[in-house]
């Protein structure tokens, strides 16, 4: 019994002293943010193995869920006869859950796991310790621009995701169940509000790459330094990461449209 | 080697190190000086923290105790710009040379010269083709790092460390897991670095023969502490317990062959009593 508590008091203070790790890196990353500015290069790059890289999973799975939108919208909407908004129920569903929600988790999947992987071999490797010895800070030159990167694209992402849902709701919905076009869309348009919705599903998709990006630098810059540590590190970025963006997306939900 | 060099303040002044790492004493109380313009060599057997030593310098770790200045300047109570500052005078070579991987041998040697100085690129260019022509790689400038063998490797990873024309080099086992031609290679671009730049070098090692053909002085370090110095001559005719087990390879002496384990012919007996007590 008192082994049991002192195990769980043990891996409780292991919690804290890791997030207290996770913050600490945090603020290093933002207080290096400065010396990104002279250097958008480094930003440019990495925004393209995070962000463009991603572009294919993301428009592949954006395109699927916008079709099965289209097919269980119109399925559940014919029966009131009211499938004349079915491009209003895909819209909504995507720019104010979906896009944000699903981009995080594939983002989790494909840009988080290859951030921290990347980190972790660098520290295994001692390239971060060479990075040390050479004078350069790998906080500002190898983590911050990965972070910004990340929290850049995520929004970006989340909107490319939308827009191809919507023309996979419009291709099952008006190509092949027969809604009517003009119908799809100007509802769609009068419905779906550029504050409350759009602005919020970015705001959502902000803290969501903020959140993933993170995670996924912390792991890599603190993963064991041999190749089961960074094994590791990649499966608890991926996890982390879906808990900590569904835990998020029900806050941010309940405080956007819980009124 | 320049006689009134010896008057010279030494560019590294270790006194009393003392250094814990999860509770145990990996240094005792150590004090070692690196001279400058010398190849010095630091050697033991695994595991004495000769890899920690040099981190200990570089200022990557702090040290529990204990004072190590280089070039006049307390290394352990640098602050952090301070400390990269004085970093932009030593280079180190990792033992596997620790090059970034996802950039070829040309921006590697190039990159400390673009993060540290504003030269316009063909300058860079001049001074990344001169650093790899002193270590003879000049022609693998197009390569990437997996495409080079593990001692081409290092040899970059060195014009690298000498890009920036420090004062001084830290070698970490430079020359574990070469074949004979290039740990030749190695042991001669210590050494001619060395003498061509007017370098002080710290080399950590465990081969024995290569460390001392090319060192001017040696430390041996067992235990937390240093047990012999001198030449490498003087080492080898030193009355030392230690250097001289450490120097011939002898299996067993102050380094035991056996780890503690207690009375053989009593533990032999007890197992035989743990039998009878299963049965």
């Amino acid at each position: 019994m008192l082994d049991l508590l002192q195990n769980l008091g043990r891996r409780g203070l292991g919690v804290f002293e890791r997030l207290g790790r996770a913050s600490l890196l945090l603020v290093q990353i933002l207080a290096g943010l400065h010396t990104l500015l002279p250097r958008p290069r480094l930003v440019i790059q990495q925004v393209f193995s995070v962000g463009v890289l991603s572009l294919v999973i993301i428009v592949v799975s954006g395109t699927f869920v916008g079709m099965v939108l289209g097919l269980q919208g119109y399925n559940t909407l014919v029966d009131f006869g009211a499938e004349e908004s079915l491009g209003v129920v895909v819209a909504l569903s995507l720019v104010r859950e979906l896009g944000p929600v699903v981009t995080a988790l594939l983002f989790a999947g494909r840009a988080g796991s290859a951030l921290t992987a990347e980190i972790g071999l660098m520290k295994a490797t001692e390239q971060l310790s060479a990075l040390e010895m050479m004078a350069v800070d790998p906080v500002r030159r190898v983590l911050a621009p990965r972070f910004v990167a990340g929290f850049l694209s995520m929004p970006l992402l989340a909107a490319i995701f939308s827009a191809v849902g919507v023309l996979g709701g419009y291709f099952v919905g008006v190509g092949l169940l027969g809604v009517d076009e003009g119908a799809y869309w100007s509802q769609m348009q009068d419905k779906v509000d550029l504050y409350d919705d759009v602005y919020n599903g970015v705001i959502k998709s902000l803290a969501f790459g903020w959140v993933a990006t993170w995670i996924a630098v912390f792991e890599g810059h603190d993963a064991v330094p041999t190749s089961e540590g960074v094994s590791r590190a990649t499966t608890r970025t991926v996890v982390y990461t879906s808990l900590a963006v569904l835990g998020l997306d029900f806050v941010l939900t309940a405080l956007m449209f819980g009124d | 080697m320049a006689p009134q060099r010896d008057n010279d303040e030494p560019l590294v002044t270790i006194r009393d190190l003392t250094f814990r790492r999860d509770g145990r004493v990996i240094f005792d109380g150590i004090d070692l000086d690196i001279r400058r313009g010398r190849v010095t060599a630091i050697m033991g057997p695994s595991g004495t923290g000769k890899t920690t030593l040099l981190r200990l310098i570089g200022g990557q770790l702090r040290p529990e105790r204990g004072s190590i200045r280089f070039a006049g300047e307390e290394i352990t109570r640098a602050g952090r710009g301070r400390l990269y500052e004085l970093r932009k005078r030593m280079g180190m070579l990792f033992q596997n040379g620790a090059l970034l991987t996802d950039m070829n041998v040309y921006d590697n040697v190039a990159f400390p010269l673009r993060e540290h100085t504003d030269l316009p690129e063909p300058m860079i260019r001049d001074l990344v083709l001169m650093k790899l022509e002193a270590v003879g790689l000049r022609g693998a400038r197009r390569l990437m790092p997996s495409q080079l063998s593990g001692g081409m490797a290092r040899r970059v990873a060195l014009a690298r460390a000498i890009a920036l024309d420090p004062d001084m080099i830290l070698y970490d086992e430079p020359f574990t897991g070469q074949d004979p031609i290039s740990m030749g290679v190695l042991v001669r671009l210590i050494r001619t670095l060395n003498e061509s730049l007017g370098l002080t070098s710290v080399l950590v090692s465990h081969d024995i023969a290569e460390a001392a053909s090319i060192s001017d002085y040696i430390y041996l370090l067992a235990g937390g502490r240093v047990v012999a110095q001198g030449t490498a001559d003087q080492l080898y005719e030193s009355d030392s317990q230690w250097a001289q087990q450490f120097l011939q390879g002898l299996p067993d002496g102050p380094v035991p062959f056996h780890y503690p384990a207690p009375d053989y012919a009593g533990d032999l007996l007890a197992g035989d009593e743990d039998r009878e007590a299963a049965a």
